[in-house]
């Protein structure tokens, strides 16, 4: 297992210097000065304009910029946001709550549907239910969820008036506590309504990106549960007179689940790309929201910073997920 | 492909086994959610080829008499307009069958390009001593550490937003997927019997990349493409929405939902349509790979 360890970690060690590149790269190669574009329309004089290079340290050789911004990141530092004067990480910190406690509500719901629905589906294979359940999923799967969300807005939000349009809690609540998840901090609060309102704002954003991982999940699970199903344990359990529901439910289900708990690991990549077209349907103040903003009004430290942060999330979750798999399945640990 | 000569054709002894082609067809046939995927698919195409004769407007004609007009069976609506028309007075049917031309253009060009730069890579990437490999598999894996459709997103900001740059973005996302494929095939096969004949017999080494060991890793990437096709559609149409692919006043699916955005709650039809062609395209096309796995390479499993 240590060595399944390490060489897991020296993969990401290069991988990380590539990300880093890559946002650095990226953002000098984005058009525009700048400068020129943070003085605005009234422009700066040529003495003032040199000193901002300097201050941003824009006038040093490239392979410099680069070392002090490595520099930066080791020490928490990950520029300031032209638009708002705001340290990245800041920012960062501020709005990845907002998308962690969607894109936790999202995975919920899909895990809570898609393990069952997989697992009935293989259970009764090549019965209607199965069929139903199948081709459900493939149009999930296919879903363009931003068509999806205006869907679910027209049709939950305007035709039937149930829940708001946008944004992440009602006006008329001011809640800023402790956690960052608007669901135990309008608990917190204490006040009356806040916590109704924070749900009904979560409830459409939270169905439209759990669509996708939801189907994937109950594909991978019915064709994980098939393929276990065959096995020779399947038939003991079974010929030892357990109950169906014991035999599927436990022994089945408990070994299907090793590649259910990887795809559902690497979904959190989909989520986050999701949760870019998702947040910016429904105004959710998150990370997704933010990064399209700043990529709008080029602020570029800001989509520098937020693309590494973001690669940085993915990367280390990925890596949890394979040491999670190694420790479960000790085959993979070799090789 | 190694698995025809390994299928058992029962009572066809004395008779010249199927020509590759029927081979696939009557596997492919048996599932009926492919053949579906095929038609509608099919059908598609032809609307996007003949969009000029089947549109019964131009697909930027404004009738200004005629903002928001509802689909025929609604009050308000008129045999006209089928499908009503958008803010500007512009014919949506019309539209839509031009947007189906821009959604299979993207598609093929995007799957081309990933294509074959993937496998090219891939090709290499199996062949190649130890520090060429690590090196491309890395630079793989660091592309692959950005949610793909954020990348995208940044790589079209770098190079301005238009349809063609959203496109190169999408190809540049899509093909470290082809990449990791066409490698581990490549070294499946390389260590076979055929492939060490070729080499002692002396065949080059170019030669034994491309026309010995290639043909063989076909299937996962002919099947890999064909989804690449969906993936392409919905993440053109998802920057188009986001303002970053097609640029108005471009008949593209994705476009057309971003201009309707403001009208979603007075007027369903403008939402509806463009999405709903979206997801029929991408829906046939993920049938018609679901069924083209099945036919073409029975061990990669339903996932």
């Amino acid at each position: 297992m240590l060595s399944f360890l390490t060489r897991r970690l020296l993969t990401f060690v290069p991988t990380f210097i590539g990300v880093t590149l890559i946002a650095f790269a990226f953002i000098r190669l984005l058009p525009g000065d700048p400068i020129l574009l943070m003085a605005g329309e009234r422009g700066v004089s040529a003495e003032r304009y040199e000193q901002l290079r300097a201050q941003f340290g824009f006038d040093k050789p490239m392979w410099q910029q680069y070392l002090d911004y490595v520099w930066g990141i080791f020490h928490g530092d990950l520029g300031t946001s032209f638009v708002t004067k705001k340290p990245v990480l800041t920012e960062f910190m501020s709005l990845f709550p907002a998308t962690v406690e969607l894109g936790l509500c999202a995975i919920i719901l899909a895990t809570i549907i898609g393990i069952p629905a997989g697992v009935i589906a293989a259970v009764n294979r090549g019965k209607f239910f199965d069929q139903a359940l199948m081709s459900t999923a493939l149009v999930g799967y296919s879903m363009p969820i931003f068509w999806w969300a205006l869907l679910l807005i027209i049709v939950f939000s305007g035709w039937l008036g149930w829940t708001p349009v946008s944004g992440r809690m009602g006006l008329m609540y001011f809640i800023n506590g402790p956690t960052g998840f608007m669901l135990i901090d309008s608990l917190l609060s204490g006040q009356s309504g806040a916590f109704r309102s924070a749900v009904t704002h979560l409830i459409l954003p939270t169905i439209a990106l759990a669509t996708i991982p939801l189907a994937v999940i109950a594909r991978q699970t019915r064709s994980a549960m098939l393929e276990v199903l065959g096995d020779d344990y399947v038939r003991t359990a079974r010929a030892k007179g357990l109950s169906p529901a014991r035999v599927n439910g436990v022994h089945a289900l408990r070994n299907a689940l090793i590649p259910v708990v990887t795809v559902i690991g690497l979904s959190v990549g989909t989520l986050l790309a999701g949760a870019i077209l998702t947040e910016t349907i429904f105004s959710w103040p998150g990370i997704g929201k933010w990064m399209v903003d700043s990529i709008f009004r080029r602020d570029y430290q800001v989509v520098q910073g937020g693309l590494l942060l973001i690669a940085l999330v993915v990367m280390v979750v990925n890596l949890i997920v394979d040491l999670l798999y190694g420790l479960i399945n000790p085959k993979i640990r070799k090789g | 492909m190694t698995d025809s000569a390994s299928q058992p054709v029962p009572q066809q002894t004395f008779k010249a086994p199927p020509s590759r082609l029927r081979e696939f067809w009557s596997s492919f046939r048996e599932n009926r959610g492919a053949v579906i995927g095929l038609f509608v698919f099919l059908g598609f195409l032809v609307v996007a080829l003949l969009a000029p004769v089947l549109a019964p407007y131009a697909p930027d004609a404004q009738y200004r008499d005629a903002l928001l007009v509802p689909p025929f069976w609604q009050e308000g609506g008129s045999t006209r307009f089928l499908l009503g028309t958008d803010a500007l007075g512009r014919d949506l049917l019309s539209r839509l069958i031009f947007g189906a031309r821009y959604s299979f253009f993207i598609g093929l060009i995007v799957v081309t390009l990933a294509t074959t730069c993937g496998v090219l890579l891939g090709v290499i990437a199996g062949f190649a001593p130890t520090w060429l490999d690590t090196l491309i598999m890395r630079l793989m894996d660091i592309v692959l550490s950005f949610p793909s459709l954020l990348l995208a997103l940044v790589l079209v900001a770098i190079l301005g937003p238009s349809l063609l740059n959203a496109m190169i973005a999408i190809a540049i996302v899509l093909q470290p997927h082809f990449v990791r494929l066409t490698r581990a095939a490549v070294l499946t096969e390389r260590s076979k019997d055929y492939v060490t004949a070729a080499r002692v017999a002396g065949g080059r080494k170019l030669r034994i990349m491309f026309r010995t060991v290639l043909p063989n890793c076909l299937a996962p990437i002919i099947v890999q493409a064909a989804l690449s096709f969906s993936t392409a559609v919905l993440d053109t149409a998802a920057l188009g929405f986001l303002g970053m692919g097609a640029q108005p006043p471009t008949p593209e699916w994705g476009t057309m939902l971003a201009e309707s955005r403001e009208f979603i709650l007075r007027a369903w039809w403008v939402v509806t349509f463009p999405g709903l062609c979206i997801l029929v395209t991408v829906l046939a096309i993920n049938l018609m790979g679901d069924g083209l796995r099945d036919a073409l390479d029975p061990k990669l499993k339903r996932s």
